[in-house]
């Protein structure tokens, strides 16, 4: 009952938030140099004048500006996202299709990146006093400051280049016509190198994340109690610290989603991976800018998405908010 | 213990330190060394680093000089990270301090519009701006700026928020300072040391974010920076590696920099925390 | 004395460079026998939770022990390795803190925390035999529907009752040595009197040995069978709790019990001519927690029409536990919180109605001295400075404003200070910084909230020696909030009694000290502890 309120809360919240990146979305096209209209159909003269004919009519491009801003809005409501000429194909379809792709990619990354982020940091936070913790925290620090997109071309060029060892583009082997398990473990294969690119970046946040607040859970005055009980060691930072620790991180990994799908832009163009990144891209070479502005829409929505499965999560893993919201 | 001796004690910041002082060096030094266009050809293209006098890394898949690349891109780098963050800075900070400081009705309309900015997958925003805009040295600042100031608000809003029910705060009330004074003169400095840390990881992220830009091609056409080079070597990886690792380990040291000077202005300023921390 | 539970001898504790001090304490011995209570006093920084700390095995990192030998039973805990000690702690010495809002694990229930301590030490085997172990605890150390609590989350309980909890976790496998480390300094008066009650009968009962860490002599007074004073790390005198108290030979002893205030009835004040100077009528402010689209809002009456008088020159104080309202008032008076309804009427100016600048340029007539001197003063800001902002602030020419903070900084004896930051003053000094800067204005009243309960109470008393001078010299009025009815009682004139946002009663300071009309009064002045020290005196001559 609590949870059902609170998701239709969040739902509602995550409408509200829409239905301002819509309005956004207007608002960039008017406030875009050029004629509207053939911005909508890419750059101009790729599309031909009864094409533009055909938009402003359809957007009502000489009335008034809130009669445009209704007639944008109301399409987008009722799920018409425009038609990308260059494609030519309605947009929706187009990111529908590679959609798939995408959430595979950002949700491998999320997931490898967050176990494995938050084992590091324990380990680091546990040797915080000794070189294994420092030597950790080192390699944290390199993956953080390094560009994403670099450390995917560098990838390929070790792994997919040189050592052969795994493909460097797309999503499975072209033309081999797999079948069943066959095919999974080729698409498991050809993900491998993007989502660990994708991942190490974020892995290095929680990484630092979870040391830092373990060190500080580490501070409180509930593990002195514990450690006056008699407690092994292993138990305060299972139980006690980490535990607590987790708290903030479940918070972050939420902010974090969004920069994981910006992350996918790139990646998804260096790995050539089929999803709403690299339409993203393609939109972004052909000047296709309904697409680009359908893509954006779609990947806040994802973002909204991560959001409210963290918060869903927090609420599970902190009694205090059941609670009060009760 | 002074502040610079505090900010010593870190060795990684006094490495951040080096390294970040070498890059501005390139960067002032750009125009000097390389007086002319990083844009014209000069060579063979594919020239490999040493493999010709005057071009230590070579050349690149137009003929240019990789080397005067490197560190005109060292100027864009910095000018575009310093720029950025000042910008959002400027929308963050007043943002932060007015929600934080006034709370009610005004902090929840800050802080919504703020939750908005944070929820836009921040890179995916900075692409259609600059998209939309065009490309040029000024969208790209702008586009930063706007994807960058969210946390900057979030901070100082806590730390006003923490701050404005302190006793010193509210003796400065008792005794009739206006809200303004009481804003600049008894919190704004004492929330000063954690928006200089966070400023300097601010820059970095810029830096990767401009180069994120010009990767994908949305980099100023006039502004030769170390994206671009990646971008732009990147078809040609399997002949010419090379042409993007070096403007890649460019952008992993200036970014590494500034997050260890980060760290070490944290410690310096923060003292008793970063003792907690070693 | 061979019968020792726990023996100290010649206990010395480095600290880590760079600290005040090079000891923590020094050349320490006492010993604690079973089935009595020892308490060990101090001032903070006297180093009385250092020994306690070494016997737990929980010393601060960087702090380590360079000499002496520390017995309990048949170990030197000093030669123990963390294996060896922490077979002990919990088991055969259990340990109660401070703080008991953060004492407990806030994602854990109650029940599990508890059961925690046996399945460490291998105590009971299943999981329901635990939970009934727990569940016997939580009864026996009082706790309200043991039932319920067992399966509540730290957060659903009380102050009091958490540190009931954290009772029933020492206790849990029977320890012959119990230490509390100032268990009872974060709770109100009433809760303090039941959890002192709690560990005495739980002592007496079990015939243990307990290490009562504590700065109030009226806690010892009330607990202790024998006392240790320490001062700047060392033991200055230990004896029992009747010579110490009633004969202590040292002069630091001496000082600190003719610091405390007395219980003794105030002297009959003169009733002052009736000339009023802060009317307070039908004053009303609820504190409601918002609610959300789908939450229910919370109200909180922190004041239901209080209404009082307070003449020119009058002290008057104003009693009650947390959540009483007290400070909710005192902020109302100063207009830091804007009441819901009621008038607050000063010298004929409406304060209560104001607002905006008007407020802003009447609100050097009434000022306020802080409770924490750390939280009270600008870092950044130089004292003299800090003091002369006020006259700035209302006009007065810097320069002229400056020299005043140096006299007023000479008024309350820091003298050339003005150009010193915060952070080179003790926390008195501070507070002296306070008052001053409170006096820059020349108001007609002072609102003191809190203001010496954060100090110890050697410099407790030099506080209210200042006030008290300083009321006189400059003819203020004086409302001084406190929890401390002895505090009241010394310099008040007269008493207001608040509970639940209520005034239950008020009178002239001697009237509700020697015979309070009110149960809740009553309730109050017998949880102070030590009141009853006399009384007890006999009792235990007795048996």
């Amino acid at each position: 009952m609590v949870y059902a309120r609170l998701i239709l809360l969040r739902l509602f919240k995550a409408a509200i938030v829409l239905l301002m990146i819509i309005i956004f979305n207007f608002l960039l096209i008017q406030l875009a140099p050029g004629d509207p209209a053939a911005i909508m159909a890419g750059e101009a003269g790729a599309a031909d004048e009864a094409f533009i004919a055909q938009l402003r009519e359809r957007f009502g491009l000489d009335q008034p500006l809130y009669v445009q801003l209704w007639k944008y809005v109301s399409g987008i409501l009722s799920l018409d996202f425009g038609y990308s000429y260059r494609q030519q194909m309605p947009v929706l379809d187009l990111i529908l299709d590679r959609l798939p792709a995408t959430l595979l990619l950002t949700g491998t990354a999320f997931v490898l990146s967050l176990v494995l982020g938050i084992v590091a940091g324990s380990m680091a936070a546990m040797r915080a006093r000794k070189p294994s913790g420092s030597v950790i925290m080192a390699l944290a620090l390199l993956f953080y400051a390094t560009p994403l997109f670099w450390v995917a071309l560098m990838a390929v060029v070790l792994f997919s280049v040189y050592l052969d060892w795994l493909p460097a583009y797309g999503m499975f082997t072209v033309g081999a016509n797999l079948q069943g398990l066959d095919l999974v473990l080729d698409i498991a294969l050809h993900l491998i190198l993007p989502a660990t690119t994708l991942g190490l970046f974020f892995m290095a946040v929680y990484t630092r994340m979870t040391r830092t607040s373990m060190l500080e859970a580490a501070q409180q005055d509930y593990v002195k109690t514990a450690r006056a009980k008699g407690l092994a060691p292993g138990v305060i930072q299972r139980r006690h610290i980490l535990r607590n620790a987790l708290l903030p991180i479940i918070t972050l990994a939420g902010l974090q989603a969004g920069q994981m799908v910006g992350g996918a832009i790139l990646t998804e163009t260096v790995f050539a991976w089929p999803g709403i990144g690299r339409l993203m891209h393609e939109a972004l070479v052909q000047r296709d800018y309904n697409l680009l502005l359908g893509v954006f829409f779609f990947s806040a929505a994802m973002v909204i998405l991560f959001n409210i499965i963290t918060d869903l999560i927090y609420r599970i893993a902190d009694p205090r908010i059941k609670e009060a919201s009760a | 213990m002074s502040f610079f001796a505090r900010f010593a004690r870190n060795r990684g910041a006094l490495f951040g330190l080096i390294i970040l002082w070498v890059i501005i060096g390139m960067a002032i030094l750009a125009p000097i060394v390389f007086p002319e266009s990083p844009w014209r050809m000069v060579q063979r293209p594919f020239l490999p680093p040493f493999a010709v006098d005057g071009m230590w890394l070579g050349t690149d898949t137009m003929g240019r000089n990789v080397a005067a690349g490197l560190m005109h891109g060292a100027w864009v780098s910095l000018l575009i990270g310093l720029i950025s963050t000042s910008v959002a800075l400027l929308i963050g900070v007043p943002l932060g301090a007015i929600a934080g400081y006034y709370g009610g009705w005004l902090d929840d309309a800050l802080m919504r519009f703020t939750e908005f900015f944070q929820t836009i997958p921040n890179f995916a925003l900075a692409i259609v701006l600059v998209a939309v805009m065009q490309p040029s040295v000024t969208s790209i600042v702008l586009a930063i700026a706007l994807v960058s100031w969210p946390p900057v608000a979030r901070l100082v809003r806590a730390e006003f928020m923490s701050l404005r029910h302190r006793e010193y705060v509210e003796a400065a009330r008792l005794i009739g300072q206006t809200n303004t004074q009481i804003i600049l003169r008894q919190i704004l400095p004492n929330t000063l040391s954690p928006i200089i840390v966070l400023a300097s990881l601010m820059v970095a992220t810029a830096i990767l974010l401009e180069s994120s830009l010009s990767f994908l091609g949305l980099g100023d056409p006039n502004a030769m920076s170390w994206g671009y080079m990646i971008g732009a070597a990147r078809t040609v990886i399997r002949q010419a590696w090379w042409l993007s690792f070096i403007p890649g380990v460019a952008i992993l040291l200036t970014v590494l920099a500034l997050n260890l000077v980060g760290e070490g202005l944290d410690d310096a300023l923060n003292p008793k925390l970063a003792r907690e921390r070693h | 004395m061979s019968d020792a539970l726990l023996s100290i001898n010649g206990l010395t504790v480095a600290l880590p460079d760079g600290a005040d001090r090079e000891y923590a304490v020094e050349d320490l011995s006492y010993e604690v026998h079973p089935g009595e209570i020892l308490c060990v006093v101090g001032e903070s920084g006297s180093g009385k939770s250092m020994a306690a700390n070494t016997v737990m095995g929980l010393l601060p990192r960087g702090v380590r022990p360079v000499a002496g030998e520390v017995w309990f039973c048949e170990h030197n805990l000093l030669e123990l390795d963390e294996r060896q000690h922490r077979a002990l702690r919990g088991k055969d010495i259990g340990m109660i803190f401070q703080e008991p809002m953060t004492a407990l694990n806030p994602l854990m229930r109650v029940g599990d925390q508890i059961a925690e301590v046996f399945e460490a030490h291998r105590a009971l085997n299943n999981r329901a035999e635990r939970q009934a172990r727990a569940l016997e605890l939580l009864t026996e150390v009082g706790i309200p529907q043991p039932e319920r609590a067992i399966r509540a989350y730290p957060f659903e309980l009380s102050g009091g009752q958490r540190q009931r909890v954290m009772i029933a976790m020492a206790l849990a496998l029977e320890p012959q040595l119990l230490i509390a480390d100032e268990p009872t300094t974060a709770l109100d008066v009433t809760t303090q009197a039941q959890i002192l009650e709690l560990i005495r009968d739980l002592q007496h009962r079990r015939q243990m040995a307990v290490m009562f860490i504590t700065h109030d002599f009226g806690v010892v007074a009330e607990i202790a069978t024998r006392v240790c004073v320490m001062r700047h790390g060392k033991v200055v005198e230990l004896g029992s709790r009747d010579e110490v108290l009633d004969n202590p030979r040292h002069p630091y002893t001496r000082d600190l019990l003719e610091a405390i205030p007395s219980d003794a009835a105030p002297p009959q004040r003169k009733a002052l001519p009736p000339s009023p100077l802060l009317e307070v009528s039908h004053l009303n402010r609820v504190f409601r927690s918002r609610g959300g689209l789908f939450k229910p809002a919370r109200e909180v009456r922190a004041l239901q029409d209080v209404s009082f008088t307070l003449s020119r020159g009058e002290t008057i104080g104003i009693v009650g536990e947390s959540g009483s309202g007290k400070s909710t008032l005192g902020r109302c008076i100063v207009r830091l919180e804007r009441p819901d309804s009621g008038e607050i009427i000063l010298d004929g100016v409406p304060l209560s109605a104001l607002s905006g600048d008007v407020l802003r340029l009447e609100r050097h007539r009434v000022q306020m001295v802080f409770q924490d001197p750390y939280a009270s003063l600008n870092p950044r800001t130089r004292v003299g400075m800090a003091i002369a902002q006020g006259p700035i602030a209302n006009g007065t020419p810097r320069a002229q404003a400056l020299a005043m903070a140096d006299e007023l900084l000479a008024t309350v004896g820091l003298e050339g200070t003005a150009d010193r930051f915060p952070h080179e003053f003790s926390g008195g000094q501070r507070q002296r910084i306070g008052i001053a800067r409170a006096l820059a204005l020349k108001p007609e009243l002072i609102v003191a909230d809190e203001a010496v309960s954060a100090l110890d109470v050697s410099i407790q008393a030099q506080m209210l020696e200042l006030l008290e001078d300083l009321k006189q010299r400059f003819s203020l009025s004086l409302l001084f909030i406190t929890h401390d009815l002895r505090v009241a009682a010394q310099i008040c004139d007269r008493i207001i009694v608040m509970q639940k946002g209520r005034i239950v009663e008020q009178g002239y300071a001697q009237d509700v000290f020697v015979d309070p009309q009110q149960d809740y009064t009553r309730q109050l002045l017998d949880a102070i502890p030590g009141r009853r020290h006399d009384h007890h005196h006999e009792a235990t001559a007795i048996t």
